[in-house]
Parts: structure tokens; C-alpha cells; sequence
């Protein structure tokens, strides 16, 4: 395996454990200080369109997004189980290393109902700071464009 | 108001027929989104599935997508361009005005089978809707006895949508469906509910970001269907304060945002409309809030399931920065916006709330009991003229 490939794989897993046990609070930590978060569709995705339902380019703005969630928005209790494929690696450059990795994400309500909430891919630009791998970009592509009920944790 | 509404089958069916059927306007999509001859969209009026064609003089038809023949879809794609359509079953073929063309094996084959002689090809067709538009906007008619779409709408409403729009041609920054587990009038309902927006709704609040020197309203059609509930800077009060037009501010840096440029605006409607929430009966929703543009069509899918689809808007001249200040404020708004998740599940919350509870009744008192125009924001007089027009529109 590539050194990009073990990185970004660890950084794949340390970022689900993070939202689906861990309660979030670190989720922001993943992405360097200037990054590019957005959960869009595959058909937005492949038409160009710059729209998305979570847009921040800031860490700060994904700080925000955590306390808004903690403190501010009002949603039925439920959580996430993450299962991320292997990442495929575009391309590696000076820049940072382009990568693709699947994931399905399963919801489960408080009364115990479970259901595939979200398929896709990320497409992640990976960068080195201060000596970790961070997200530089991480546009959250769903496969399909229905969400059910409400976007509340990220995917 | 009897809880029967939101879950009874035949409440559910009747309302394709006589309200979505009935003499309303649905509205179908943007006319951008069907810039040339051939191409179009498919859509829906309730549950009825549309197609919505640019014609080759440029006018736009719309009907049925199902086959005369034998019921099958015609479309199949949400978008495209088409020359004509061709049912995929029997080929039996449409002009891009819904009109029969083409019977495949019409004359049979070697003299065996066929159509009767007697079939003409002008007596079959799906449904057509009539199509109006407006600032760009495409509403379809399904009965022929619906007023014209201006004066279905009113001249305050007509205004009102053309203020947001001024003459600009919109671009479709990106499309999502967002699945409602409640009967889609009680997401109509929330549109129209003023008074819960700064109940459920925590975020500006939590954030200590307060509009200084607002006032708002609520306008109320005479049918009682459409509205508008808006926030405008006063402009006496605005003058002396130090701020920004278009900007939110926090009173208390502490509790603000990490990243306060969320709320940065860009100075784009001079009457100084902070939000502005508008609605169409049955289905339809336009709204600014700050810079963040969208339309909203409620879809009825089951009586218990909608879909709302939300189209994000800009224009066609803006800016780069403008363009970023969109996405930007896109937080606030959407399944995942931070002053509109909680309206994706308090429908379902009601949904479940009233499972046995047919034979009861909500409380919609707020404001009065009439369903007229106010100042005040603290008032269900919309809720109540949604109200109105529908039991004008059922016979209820």
C-alpha cells in the first residue's frame, strides 16, 4: 500500500469514528483552516452546479455547524454509522493528493429504525499540516438526490 | 381545524382531483430551465405526471405525461430535449404540443390487424394543461376554469414575486428533494405559520444575531391562498444606526459565529426586504432570506409522505462574490439549513402526534380569527387563509 493510501484510509476511519461514536466535537479538527466542505448530489455534482445543502469554507464555519447542532437546531435524537470504502487515489501533486473513497451511511432513529440514509462518494483533497493529513476538500457527492426528513450530522 | 384532513385516504383523493385538477395554478417549473425548442422537464401537478415543453415558436406546453394509449409514462428522464416524445411501449408518438402523431403499425402489417378505420388520431391525447408564466416561473392549469394566473394571484402578490426577480434571468445553482414523512398541507401550513419561526427556530437567537431596526408583516390575498410574510429595515430607524444594510450583527462577540462571513449579505433589493416568504396555493413557495433564492414545490405522494423540491437560485449577471455569498447563506435554508431542518421533521412530529385523534381538532386562534393582512408576525391569520381556500376549492 502507498504511504497516501494508509493515510488517507486512517484518516477515513478516525473521521466516521468521529461523527458516528464520538460526538463530533472534534469534527472540524479533520479539515485544514482554509477547506472546502459541501454535501451536494451526483446530479448537481455532474451538471456543474455550485449549489449544496452544507456549504463552508472555513473550519470556523464547520466550528459553527457543530455548536448550531449542539445548541441551536432542533431534530429527533439519531445517529450515523459511517461504512467508507478503500480511498482511490486520483492523483498525488504538490498541492495535495486527490482521492475518492465510497461510503454508505446508515441512520438509526431513537425508536430503533434503521435505513440506508445516504450513498456516494467523497471527493477529498488531502494536505499536509503541521505534519497531519487534513482535509483540504471534501465535497460530500450523494448518489441520490432525496433526503429523508432532514440533513442534521454530517456526512 | 379537524385532524381528519392530514390522514384520511379520501381526503387524499379528492384533493387530486378537485384542488391539484381543480382551478388552481401548479407550478411546474423555470422557463431557464427549458431555454430551447425541444427541451423540457418532468414534473408534476399533485400527483398528476407532467411534461413541460419549450414549443419551436418558444412557447412552452404542458401535459400529461402519461401515453393515450394505454397509460404508461412518456418521459422518462427528468430533463432533456426532444424532437417528439415516443411512448417506449407501443412508439405511439407526440408532437411537443402532447398531439398523437404516430401509431406504430396504425395500418397493421401486410394487410392484418391494426387500428379500425374508424380511429382518429386527434381524439387521443393526454391531458393538456394550460400555461402561463410569470417573472420566469411556469405554472400549468390542469381545469380550464381557473382565473388568469395575474389575476389568480393578485397584483400584491404579482408584485411581490416580481420585486425578487426584477426583470433578471435566474440560474439554477442546484436541485434536492427533501422527503417528508407528513401530509404535504401541513407543510404548507408551516410556510404560512409565522408564528413559530422564532419558537422553533433557535439558531439567530442562540447566535445573538438580531435584526436591528426591523418590521415585518403578513399579506394575506382575499382567497386566502397565497401570502407573504416578510421583514423589511426601517428606514426611519435605520438611519441612525451604524450598520450595514444587508448585515446581521451580533451583540455579544462571544456568543456569535466562529465564522460570522455565513451572514455577510451583498446589497441586491433596494426596498431593504431582509426575508421575504412567499406562497402560492396550492403548492408553491418562493423565498428570499437575505440573498439566499429558492423555489419550493410541495408535492402530495402519499397522505402521509411529500416531497418538497427545493431549486436554489442566483442570477445570471451576478458576481463571482456573489455567487460565494449564495452558497454561503444556502447554510441557512434547505434539509440541512440552520433556520429550516426543524421544518423538515415538525410535520412528522404532527404526523405521528394525531394518529388516533381523527375526531379532535387544532387550535388556530392566534392573531384572531380571521384571515386577513397584519402587522404583527405573532398571528395564524395565513395558516387560516390556507384554510379559506382550500374548503372553497373542496366544497368542504
Amino acid at each position: 500500500m502507498s504511504d497516501a493510501l494508509t493515510a488517507i484510509a486512517a484518516l477515513n476511519a478516525r473521521y466516521a469514528r468521529c461523527i458516528d461514536d464520538d460526538g463530533l466535537a472534534g469534527w472540524p479538527d479533520f479539515f485544514t483552516e482554509r477547506c472546502l466542505y459541501k454535501v451536494t448530489t451526483a446530479e448537481n455534482f455532474a451538471d456543474g452546479l455550485e449549489g449544496a445543502v452544507i456549504y463552508a469554507d472555513s473550519r470556523a464555519m464547520l466550528v459553527d455547524r457543530v455548536s448550531a447542532l449542539g445548541e441551536a437546531n432542533i431534530y429527533e435524537k439519531h445517529a450515523y454509522r459511517h461504512i467508507l470504502g478503500a480511498p482511490f487515489i486520483v492523483s498525488e501533486q504538490d498541492d495535495g493528493t486527490r482521492s475518492e473513497t465510497s461510503f454508505v451511511v446508515v441512520r438509526i432513529m431513537r425508536d430503533g429504525t434503521t435505513d440506508v440514509f445516504a450513498s456516494g462518494r467523497y471527493v477529498d483533497v488531502v494536505r499536509l499540516e503541521g505534519g497531519e493529513a487534513k482535509l483540504a476538500q471534501r465535497i460530500v457527492v450523494c448518489d441520490s438526490s432525496r433526503i429523508d426528513t432532514l440533513l442534521a450530522l454530517p456526512l | 381545524m379537524p385532524y381528519w384532513a392530514f390522514d384520511a385516504p379520501d381526503v387524499f383523493a379528492a384533493e387530486q382531483q378537485r384542488l391539484f385538477e381543480g382551478p388552481v395554478w401548479n407550478y411546474l417549473c423555470l422557463e431557464a430551465e427549458i431555454p430551447n425548442a425541444g427541451d423540457y422537464k418532468t414534473t408534476f401537478a399533485g400527483r398528476m405526471p407532467v411534461i413541460v415543453v419549450r414549443d419551436r415558436d418558444g412557447a412552452i406546453n404542458a401535459f400529461e405525461n402519461r401515453c393515450a394509449h394505454r397509460g404508461a409514462l412518456i418521459a422518462l428522464d427528468n430533463r432533456g430535449n426532444a424532437k417528439s416524445f415516443s411512448c417506449v411501449y407501443h412508439a405511439w408518438s407526440y408532437n411537443l404540443r402532447g398531439d398523437l402523431v404516430g401509431v406504430a403499425f396504425q395500418k397493421g402489417v401486410k394487410g392484418e390487424g391494426g387500428m379500425p378505420p374508424s380511429f382518429c388520431m386527434a381524439d387521443h391525447h393526454p391531458r393538456k394543461l394550460r400555461v402561463e408564466t410569470i417573472s420566469g416561473l411556469v405554472f400549468g392549469s390542469v381545469a380550464s376554469d381557473a382565473a388568469p394566473l395575474r389575476a389568480y394571484l393578485g397584483d400584491e402578490i404579482v408584485a411581490r414575486i416580481e420585486r425578487v426577480f426584477r426583470g433578471r434571468t435566474p440560474v439554477v445553482l442546484g436541485r434536492f428533494t427533501q422527503s417528508l414523512p407528513n401530509n404535504w398541507k401541513l407543510y404548507v401550513e408551516n410556510v404560512k405559520d409565522s408564528y413559530h419561526a422564532s419558537i422553533l427556530h433557535l439558531f439567530f437567537t442562540t447566535f445573538k444575531l438580531n435584526r436591528l431596526s426591523m418590521k415585518g408583516g403578513i399579506i394575506i390575498d382575499p382567497s386566502g391562498g397565497h401570502h407573504v410574510s416578510y421583514s423589511q429595515i426601517d428606514p426611519a430607524a435605520a438611519r441612525d444606526a451604524e450598520y450595514t444594510a444587508q448585515q446581521l450583527r451580533s451583540e455579544d462577540e462571544s456568543f456569535g459565529l466562529a465564522d460570522p462571513t455565513l451572514l455577510n449579505g451583498f446589497d441586491e433589493f433596494p426596498d431593504g426586504v431582509t426575508l421575504q416568504i412567499l406562497s402560492v396555493f396550492p403548492g408553491f413557495v418562493l423565498q428570499q432570506i437575505q440573498n439566499a433564492i429558492a423555489v419550493r414545490q410541495v408535492l402530495p405522494r402519499e397522505v402521509d409522505r411529500t416531497d418538497l423540491n427545493w431549486t436554489y437560485l442566483g442570477f445570471a449577471d451576478d458576481t463571482p462574490e456573489q455567487r460565494s455569498i449564495r452558497s454561503k447563506q444556502s447554510n441557512l435554508v434547505g434539509p440541512a439549513g440552520y433556520v429550516s431542518m426543524e421544518d423538515g421533521c415538525v410535520g412528522g412530529f404532527v404526523q405521528r402526534g394525531i394518529a388516533s385523534a381523527q375526531d379532535e381538532c387544532a387550535v388556530l386562534e392566534m392573531g384572531g380569527s380571521s384571515a386577513e393582512s397584519q402587522e404583527s408576525r405573532a398571528t395564524e391569520s395565513s395558516v387560516r387563509g390556507f384554510w379559506k381556500a382550500y374548503r372553497a376549492v373542496m366544497g368542504l
